[in-house]
This record gives C-alpha cells, structure tokens and sequence, in this order.
C-alpha cells in the first residue's frame, strides 16, 4: 500500500520521512523538496507526476542514492541510506536499485549482451552464470535474439528494452525509471509499459516511475503528484486515496 | 569487478580523430627519445668494441687520451720485457702507436672532417685480431702505404683502395680496406708507426701510445704492477675496453642530456596533447559515466578505467614512434669524438631494451596526461551528470 501521510505503522519496502532538499544557486536557497514522507510497499507500482521543476527527478535521485537530502531519512529494505559514505551509497546501488533512463543510456561501444552484463559485473558471479542471468534478462524483454546487436543498430523501443534488461539482470529491490517512455512514439511506450507492468504483476518488482504523459502514468497502480517539491494528492486507479503529505 | 577493457578499446576505436592529437604528439615524443639514446648507444658500442679485454693501453701518467699522451723508444723497449705479454715467434706483440688527426672531407657534405691516422707497429693485427684486412692487404712496413678502415673508406672522399692520399709531407698509397667489427677504428687510417711519425715532422723515436696484448685478460694486473712500479717509467695502464668505454663517456653523456632535454621538453606537450584528449573524452562521455557509476561502478573504477584508456592510447603512440624511429637502427652517421677531436663514423644502435624504455616513456606520459581527467570523470555529481546530452 501506497502512503504519502508518513502515518504507516507497517514496515514498508521503501519509507521515506520528512525529506528536504534545497540547493543554492546565486546565493539564494531554493527548496526542492519540503518534508515529503512516503512509504512503497514490495510489487507497488508508483508514478510521480507533476510540472517541470516540480522536484520529481530530484525524488528519483534521492531514492536511488545519487543525490543526498538535506534533511530527512530513506530507508528502504531496512537499510536507512541517507547516512551512508559516497562508496557505500555506490555499493546499495549496484545492489538494490535498477535504473531505466528517458535516454536509455546505454553504453555505445558494447554490444545489447555487454550492456545488461555490466551490473553482474559488479556480483560475484561467474563468467557462465552472468551469461545465464543476461541470457534469461534478454529473454524477458524478447530480445534474445538481439543481443550481439550493438545499441545503434537497435530501435528506441528496442534500446529501452534493453534498459529495462540492464535494470532487471541483477534482481534489485526496485526500479526507478526516469520518462521511460519520453523518447519514444505511442505504440513503442504501449510496448514499455505493459514490459513494466509484466516485471511488477509476475515477477513482483516494485517501480517508481517519474512521468509527464498521463496515459503513461494510468497504468501505474497509484499516482502520485508532486507541485513544487510537495506531494499535493494521490491517486490510486483514478481514485483519490491520501491528502497533502 | 573493474569497468570492462573492451569499453576503453572500442570508445578509443570510436573516438580516434580526437585520440589522434595525443597519439601523435606521444610517438614524435618517443621517436625523438628513442632516436637520441640510440645514437648515444651506438657511439658507445662502437667506441667500447674497439677495445679488448686481452689488451692493454699505456700512455703516459696522467694523459686522458692517446691524443695527449706520449711515450718515448726507451720505454717501449722496457715496455716489450714487461711480464704478462703475449709473445709470437716475431717476438713480443706491442704496437708503440703514432696517434695524429687529419683534415679530408667527408664525401656526404665536402667539408672537412678530422680523420684519425694512426701509426702501428706491422704486428698490429696480432694484436687487434678482430681487424681483418677484407681488401687488398696490410701495408709493407717500411713503405709509404696505409690500409683504411671500411667505415672511412665509405665516409671521406678520396679514401679508397688504389689511391693515393696526402698525409702530412708525404704521399701515401691505399693498399687495403680492413674490418674492424664496427668499432672506431673502421674510421681510421693506419700507417706505419715509423714512418708516420716524420711525415709531420715528428721524431720516429716518440709514440702517443702503447698497446700490448696480455697473455690473457688475467695478466693485466701482473703487467701493470711490473710497469707502474719501474722507477724508470712515467706511465698509466688500462685495459683497452675500459680506455675506450671511457672515451665515449663524454659524448654520450652530451647526447643523452641533450637528448632527454628535447624528449623532456617533448614530453611536456605530448602530456598536454592527451591531458586535451582524455578531457574531451570525459567531456563528451559524461552522460556514460555517470550511467555506469549510477549501476554502482566506484570512483576508483571509473579512474582505473580511464587511466587504462590513456595508457592504451599512449601504447600506441609509443609504438608508433618505435616504429618510426628502428628504420635509423644500423643507419651509420658520424660525430667528433670529444676526446680526440676525430671524427668517428657509428651506426644508431636501436636494442629491444631501448624500444622498452619508450613504451615505458609513452605510458608515464599517457598516466601523467591520464590521470587528472580520470579523477573528473569519477567526481562529477552523477545525478547532474545523467540529464547532460
């Protein structure tokens, strides 16, 4: 279950508590995020929408550990992340979060194989077991056969399932996906979301995902909108479920 | 794990128009390098191989070459009783020889270069047994004759066999052309000590150096405590390697000064050549790197791999100035030695151990050119990263 009133007395996947960011430009504070409490529950499938500058990638970075707050706590599978050195956060990372990009952001010069490898690099695993993971990663995604494909040889829809498969390979405890249909025509992010919807209703990820297109956001169990760095409603299938948070 | 090899190798593929600066600033850096301490090797070399370890030199105490140096017939005859010499049936082989210098002009510019002419004693190829006479013959003691090294019968006009040159009063034929394996003589004219002597004006009794030839290597220390401890003697005694290894001290160490300045001052740009590239390369590959730190690749990462990136691009630069560069291995060109003030003909002497200094030359300043683009590319804010284009 979905909160954005930070009263949740179940321990929840991801919880996040009275969280601030500020960031100073020309010698003036500017707060993005204003005391923004959260919890996300395992196989929640959460959109943020809102206006530019609303704070929503901030959020996104926030919760994946590439940005640190000014003030509050996230913690998200027990593990309280606001506290931890530059290296550990790295570490948390490669470990529990997936990310999927607007951009795909897929690495050039390697092949769709390399780049859903490079997360198992980071593992423990063996040559043969990465190969397996990559293998079964490009198969959810229907890419197997493209796997030697390197990224400009792929279609936008193509490259993004590819991300999605860099993002999976390494079963991390969420997925944080940025616009991951924004650079892609109707049928292609038609595409994309039911590949998301798939990963959080039969494989149970849990995804929170930054969106401006509301038909993209409709297929989220629960819409969350965020208007100058403060969660002003949410909205579960249509339905308003929490107030200001 | 570290960021995978292959990604440096292929974003270098992809990039090389802008690793291309870098590359070529690094091989001219190195082909410089490279060239410099081979020419000083291959003044080495052929100076060190003109000596024996079986011979041993005698000048006078205190000279510091031949040229300045000077050894009367007396002492040549206390010289020949020595123990520890070598002996034929034509009686001890010591060559008391007449060192002078000569102008003739170099056949590659015209100008004048001074031509070592030295005066032997007719047993001398007995006593320098790697010189061979690969021409014509030895000369006829006793005769107006010279035989000319290969080196200079190739490098100074006139110095060929059947012909007859000017040296000092006197007019000398050219019977024969010797090999000296690639050592200072091959640049030198020999002439009958007794006669070469007169022909400038010189008493026949007054040499600039004695060279004998030991019984063995092991026999110079018996032969030199005889000689040096003769209160009739004045003289110092080396061994004939040591002599010409220390000969060649001088000019090597000029050119290897020299050479390391220009390489030094090469360096400097070659450095700032692929501190450019790897810059732009951090510059135009932001959004990449701060993908690969976002799936939780480290700092340390992200600087290994690109001071790899450097290093492959100095590798290549490297080789490439090798490459460059070992056509001049063998290349015989010539300079004065410092010592005699005679021009000395030697080749570029590129060895393996040489080719490794510049690869190791190239990846100092691929790590020195690398390094600070590395640590850019792994401390930029990843999230600011991320949203560049």
């Amino acid at each position: 279950m979905i909160r954005v009133d930070g009263r949740s007395d179940s321990p929840s996947l991801i919880r996040v508590r009275g969280l601030n960011k500020t960031y100073r430009r020309g010698g003036e504070n500017i707060q993005v995020l204003q005391g923004l409490n959260l919890d996300v529950d395992q196989a929640d499938f959460v959109a943020f929408m809102g206006p530019s500058g609303s704070g929503k990638t901030t959020l996104l970075n926030l919760l994946g550990g590439l940005d640190v707050p000014s003030a509050g706590s996230i913690t998200v599978a027990g593990d309280e992340i606001t506290h931890m050195s530059a290296s550990k956060l790295t570490q948390w990372r490669a470990r529990h979060v997936g990310f999927i990009f607007q951009m795909y952001n897929l690495i050039p010069v390697l092949t769709a194989f390399q780049n859903v490898e490079l997360p198992l690099l980071l593992t423990k695993l063996s040559k043969s077991e990465r190969r397996k993971h990559v293998e079964t990663a490009l198969g959810v995604v229907g890419l197997s056969d493209r796997m030697n494909h390197f990224p400009r040889q792929l279609s936008g829809g193509q490259e993004q399932r590819v991300t999605i498969a860099r993002a999976i390979v390494s079963d991390p405890t969420f997925l944080l996906c940025d616009e991951p249909t924004g650079d892609l025509d109707r049928k292609s992010a038609d595409e994309i979301m039911a590949l998301i919807e798939e990963l959080v209703g039969k494989y149970h990820k849990t995804v929170l995902m930054v969106t401006h297109d509301p038909v993209v956001a409709a297929r989220a169990h629960t819409t969350l909108h965020l208007d100058k760095g403060v969660l002003v409603e949410a909205e579960r299938k249509g339905v308003l479920v929490g107030g200001v948070a | 794990m570290a960021i995978p090899v292959i990604y440096n190798f292929r974003s270098v593929k992809a990039r090389w128009t802008s690793a291309i600066v870098a590359v070529l600033g690094i091989a001219g850096t190195v082909g410089v390098f490279v060239a410099m301490l081979s020419l000083a090797r291959g003044f080495k070399a052929t100076l060190v191989s003109s000596g024996s370890a079986d011979n041993a030199m005698v000048m006078r105490a205190g000279a510091t070459s031949e040229m300045t140096g000077g050894v009367g017939i007396d002492a040549v005859k206390i010289l020949q009783d020595a123990p520890g010499i070598a002996r034929s049936s034509d009686g001890p082989l010591v060559t008391p020889e007449v060192v002078l210098v000569a102008p003739i002009p170099l056949i590659s510019t015209g100008t004048d270069a001074n031509v070592q002419i030295r005066g032997v004693s007719k047993n001398v190829l007995q006593i320098r047994n790697k010189v061979k006479i690969v021409e014509g013959r030895m000369f006829q003691p006793g005769l107006n004759e010279v035989v000319v090294g290969k080196n200079a019968t190739k490098s100074y006009t006139g110095l060929t066999l059947g012909n007859t040159i000017s040296l000092g009063n006197v007019r000398w034929l050219i019977v024969g052309i010797f090999d000296a394996g690639g050592s200072s003589f091959d640049s030198e004219v020999w002439a009958d000590a007794h006669l070469l002597g007169p022909a400038y004006n010189r008493p026949d009794t007054f040499f600039q150096s004695v060279t004998v030839h030991l019984v063995s290597p092991d026999s110079l220390q018996q032969f030199k405590d005889a000689v040096t401890s003769d209160p009739r003697l004045n003289v110092d005694v080396t061994r004939e390697i040591d002599y010409y290894s220390k000969q060649s001290t001088r000019l090597t160490t000029l050119i290897t000064v020299l050479g390391g300045l220009i390489a030094a001052i090469m360096a400097i740009g070659a450095v700032f050549g692929a501190l450019n590239t790897m810059y732009s390369a951090v510059a135009e590959r932001g959004r990449e790197i701060a993908t690969m730190r976002a799936l939780g690749f480290g700092g340390p990462s992200v600087v290994f791999s690109f001071v790899i990136e450097a290093l492959l691009i100095a590798f290549v630069g490297g080789l490439l100035g090798c490459l460059v560069v070992l056509p001049l291995n063998g290349l015989t060109t010539g300079a004065m030695n410092l010592q005699t003030f005679s021009h000395l003909a030697f080749a570029f002497k590129i060895t393996p151990e040489l080719l490794v200094k510049g690869i190791i030359f190239a990846l100092v300043m691929g790590f020195v050119g690398g390094l600070l683009p590395a640590v850019r590319a792994a401390t930029r804010p990843v999230a600011q990263a991320l949203r560049e284009l």
